[in-house]
């Protein structure tokens, strides 16, 4: 076991855990942050899409001796100030969610698009680390586009 | 006609929730003192048990064991029949068949000590083609549908085309991996909490195998995260598994999630198929007969085979007139992994197959695949070939003729094969497909079922619904609130759902088969003109039943599902109404396909949609557009690659499914004919029809696109894409 001090959606949590215990599992299961969820557990759906250091992770592939110091931000910290971000406010207006499981990783993924739209070439290549079986991604990208004009 | 509500694309009513991540999925739920339960399966497709030893290494004595001697009732699965064991007790039927359970409060000691479990057994030889099995005659089931007599007819025509067309299995994919939670009073009662569509199916299924009567299993649906079919049958196994562990533990929770590797390893796909179909043509296109032999492989078990068969062999006809047809399906047993619900339920199959069929012909007709079919549609007051005259409005020409204006289709025809004949190694090509899809269960499925449904007046003036059908996504909770609201004329705000939960609800029947919203849809409208017809003033619905309930305290009522005098279904004839009511489209994909790599991919889709009134536009286009991306999927990229009749690219990483980037723009058009139809505000059910039209659109895009040369096998593999490119 070791003790890993991190940030998470602005609170600092001190944490007792295996070294490589996924950060998918401390954040589900030391933290209760159930936002994150496991799809595939082989980096491969994006159900379980976090923002750490500013950069979009995909925890489950993410062991927690990696996570000293590290700043993270999850589904549940994206409206902290009480207000939805527009990129929720768009998914619930323009049917970007349907069964929601791949919803708050689809979140973080289109808010970091936003912050960072000349990282990718278009919405469909930023996205193409997060599945969804649910949408055809039509209304999701419908939504990105509402939420960024 | 003027609504209040119908026709409003209100938001998701459990929206926020889904957005903020707040939303509780089976997986989601904390437990004190929970087990984590672990299946041991069969590596082998055929054999008899001869023991299972627990090696050493392992603290054995910590463990809850179950094996088949610890069943309390009966170890079989009861769905339509009572086929399939909870766990094989002495012969295996396929690889994954479940043998032992195993349950420990550390979920990781657990997956070490499914490795430390040895099963013997005594191999026997196994059938793992439709061909092996069809030889033996090893028949679940079969229907045979004769109208008039093709055999006939023949000579009559002047073209005969003739084909076999063969599509793969296809796995659900559903983001959320099936999840149960079960906790047991032993020797009393059973409660589980899990991701699923059909909550009295699961009870009907844990009941017998507990020696319980119904009111003592209660099954609560989670949040669910998505299904597509999978979660309709195969939940029944996972709920039996894990109450069997709890109620061996004394009464410990046990939740049992499953991995992607043993989701996709172990529980149902769509059904693999083969369909030959012969059918005569005069010169000018017009269809005189139709010769079809549809086989399905069905797996070890029956499970709801024989209804995804029917689904199939009431769909492979088309929308075409043909006075003499001839049916014969089947479904065969091999020693596969049991096949089973996936939305379309074996119309995809057979609609590809026709599909398909009717583009050749048109090639070898030398007409163009829009005028083949204009020739041969159904139309208002034809018969089909199980007797069934199409009694709603409906114009599959105009709905065509939309879509090919919509797709600039004749425009790029001669564009694309211009573009082609350039010899770049891009080529382009464009397809269409026009297909039905039959509303709730087949034949008579609803008579059978007798959906019942609740609604209560609430305090505040409005109305609970007391329904067992879920919302997976696919947007239940909405379009039912819609329904409530507009038939009592209130604020969709002061509409409940209650979650569907046995011990609370009644049996409103499964959420599958497009039927939520026609069949159920239309029990929610009953039910609210019954409240409404028990208030004093029910123009002012809120306020009346404020006044109500303060003097009365409750209002509760249930109605019944009931079948119109014109639908009639003759199930020893096999001949009738089949649906009562369907949903038309007409689908245009355009694809690209690069002679270098093979790699066909879709660049553009129109679909023009007929399906009554739309409740709520974007949710209605959320499911055409996401049916249509499966379908996609289904069409070109995924492959489950068979081993000893068990899925061997078990893995997201080698299972593929179209991702953003694959998907091209899809642009969905409804068309309203709202006057005949038998659901809610005259709604019919849209779930499952975008699947079973872009395999063939895309199929007869990628033909185009190859200069006329036909792959009749799903999906279009890049090496079948180079085989038809340099065997010819």
């Amino acid at each position: 076991m070791m003790r890993v001090s991190f940030t998470v959606n602005g609170r600092t949590y001190e944490v007792a855990a295996q070294p490589m215990k996924r950060l998918l599992d401390v954040l589900r299961e030391d933290l209760a942050l159930t936002g994150v969820k496991e799809g595939c557990g082989e980096g491969e759906c994006g159900a379980c899409t976090a923002i750490m250091d500013g950069l979009l992770v995909l925890t489950c592939l993410v062991p927690i001796c990696q996570v000293e110091g590290k700043h993270i931000t999850t589904i549940e910290g994206l409206a902290a100030s009480g207000h939805l971000h527009k990129v929720q406010q768009a998914f619930l207006e323009k049917g970007g969610s349907q069964c929601g499981i791949c919803t708050p990783g689809m979140i973080l993924s289109a808010a970091y698009y936003l912050d960072h739209p000349d990282e990718t070439r278009d919405i469909r290549e930023a996205l193409a680390g997060n599945q969804c079986r649910c949408t055809g991604y039509t209304k999701i990208f419908e939504s990105i586009k509402a939420a960024s004009s | 006609m003027t609504f209040q509500t119908i026709g409003k694309s209100l938001r998701r009513k459990e929206g926020i929730l889904k957005v903020t991540g707040q939303s509780v999925y089976a997986d989601d739920i904390r437990l004190e003192n929970c087990l984590y339960g672990k299946t041991i399966r069969s590596t082998v497709p055929h054999g008899h048990i001869k023991e299972i030893h627990f090696k050493d290494g392992i603290p054995w004595d910590e463990f809850t064991i179950v094996l088949p001697s610890d069943i309390p009732g009966r170890n079989a699965v009861t769905l339509i029949d009572a086929q399939q064991p909870f766990l094989a007790e002495r012969e295996i039927r396929h690889v994954a068949e479940p043998v032992a359970l195993i349950a420990h409060p550390d979920k990781h000691l657990v997956e070490k000590a499914r490795h430390h479990i040895q099963v013997d057994v005594e191999d026997l030889p196994a059938v793992l083609t439709m061909e092996e099995a069809l030889e033996r005659n090893n028949i679940f089931k079969s229907y045979l549908v004769q109208n008039g007599d093709p055999s006939e007819k023949w000579r009559e025509a002047d073209v005969i085309v003739e084909e076999t067309y063969r599509t793969g299995a296809q796995e659900h994919l559903y983001i959320e991996p099936q999840a149960m939670i079960a906790k047991a009073v032993t020797g009393e009662s059973v409660t589980v909490w899990g991701s699923m569509q059909c909550p009295y199916y699961v009870q009907k299924a844990l009941a017998p195998l507990f020696g319980l009567s119904p009111e003592n299993v209660r099954i609560v649906q989670t949040e669910t995260g998505g299904g597509f079919g999978g979660k309709e049958e195969y939940p029944n196994m996972i709920a039996g598994h894990a109450a069997l562990l709890s109620w061996k533990s004394g009464g410990l929770p046990v939740k049992m999630i499953y991995d992607r590797r043993e989701d996709m390893w172990a529980t149902t796909k769509r059904h693999p198929s083969k369909i030959r179909i012969k059918a005569g043509f005069k010169r000018d296109g017009t269809l005189l007969a139709l010769d079809i032999d549809l086989v399905l492989d069905g797996g070890a078990y029956p499970t709801l085979s024989a209804v995804v068969l029917s689904r199939a062999t009431l769909h492979v006809w088309g929308p075409y007139r043909c006075a003499s047809t001839r049916v014969l399906g089947r479904v065969v047993m091999t020693n596969s992994v049991p096949y089973g619900a996936f939305r379309g339920f074996g119309a995809p199959q057979a609609i590809y197959a026709i599909e398909m069929h009717m583009n050749r012909a048109a090639l070898e007709l030398g007409i163009d695949p829009a005028e083949i079919r204009r020739r041969n549609f159904l139309r208002q007051g034809d018969r089909m070939p199980t007797g069934q005259v199409i009694k709603e409005e409906i114009d599959l020409e105009m709905m065509m003729d939309r879509a090919l204006e919509l797709s600039g289709y004749h425009q790029k025809r001669a564009d694309f094969e211009e573009f082609n004949s350039q010899g770049k190694t891009q080529r382009k090509g464009i397809g269409l497909s026009v297909f039905f899809h039959g509303s709730g269960f087949t034949g008579s499925g609803e008579v059978r079922l007798a959906s019942e449904l609740s609604m209560a007046l609430t305090a505040q003036g409005g109305v609970e619904i007391f329904a067992a059908n879920v919302e997976y996504g696919q947007g239940t909770n909405t379009v039912l609130t819609q329904i409530a609201a507009e038939a009592c004329s209130i604020d969709p705000e002061l509409v409940r759902i209650h979650q569907p939960d046995t011990s609370a609800v009644p049996n409103s029947g499964p959420t599958v088969a497009s039927r939520t919203t026609m069949i159920v849809g239309k029990l929610v409208e009953r039910a609210a003109l019954e409240l409404r017809k028990r208030l004093k003033d029910p123009a002012d619905f809120e306020n009346a039943a404020r006044q109500y309930m303060a003097e009365h305290g409750e209002l509760r009522i249930t109605v019944q599902y009931e079948t119109s005098n014109d639908v009639y279904w003759d199930d020893e004839a096999y001949r009738g109404d089949a649906y009562a009511g369907y949903a038309w489209s007409c689908n245009v994909a355009e694809v690209e396909v690069d002679a270098v790599e093979y790699m066909a991919r879709a660049t553009n889709f129109v679909s023009v949609v007929e399906c009554g009134r739309v409740i709520n536009p974007v949710l209605a286009a959320g499911q055409i557009e996401g049916g249509i991306a499966q379908g996609i999927g289904f069409a070109l990229y995924e492959n489950v690659v068979l081993e000893q009749g068990a899925m061997k690219n078990n893995q997201y990483t080698n299972y593929i499914v179209p991702t953003s980037a694959d998907t091209p723009d899809i642009h969905v058009e409804f068309i309203e004919f709202p006057h005949s139809n038998p659901g809610p505000y005259q709604a019919k059910g849209i779930g499952e029809m975008p699947i079973d039209g872009p395999a063939p659109a895309l199929g007869s895009a990628v033909a185009h696109a190859l200069g006329g040369r036909f792959i009749n096998e799903l999906p279009l593999l890049p090496e079948r894409i180079m085989h038809a490119l340099e065997s010819s």
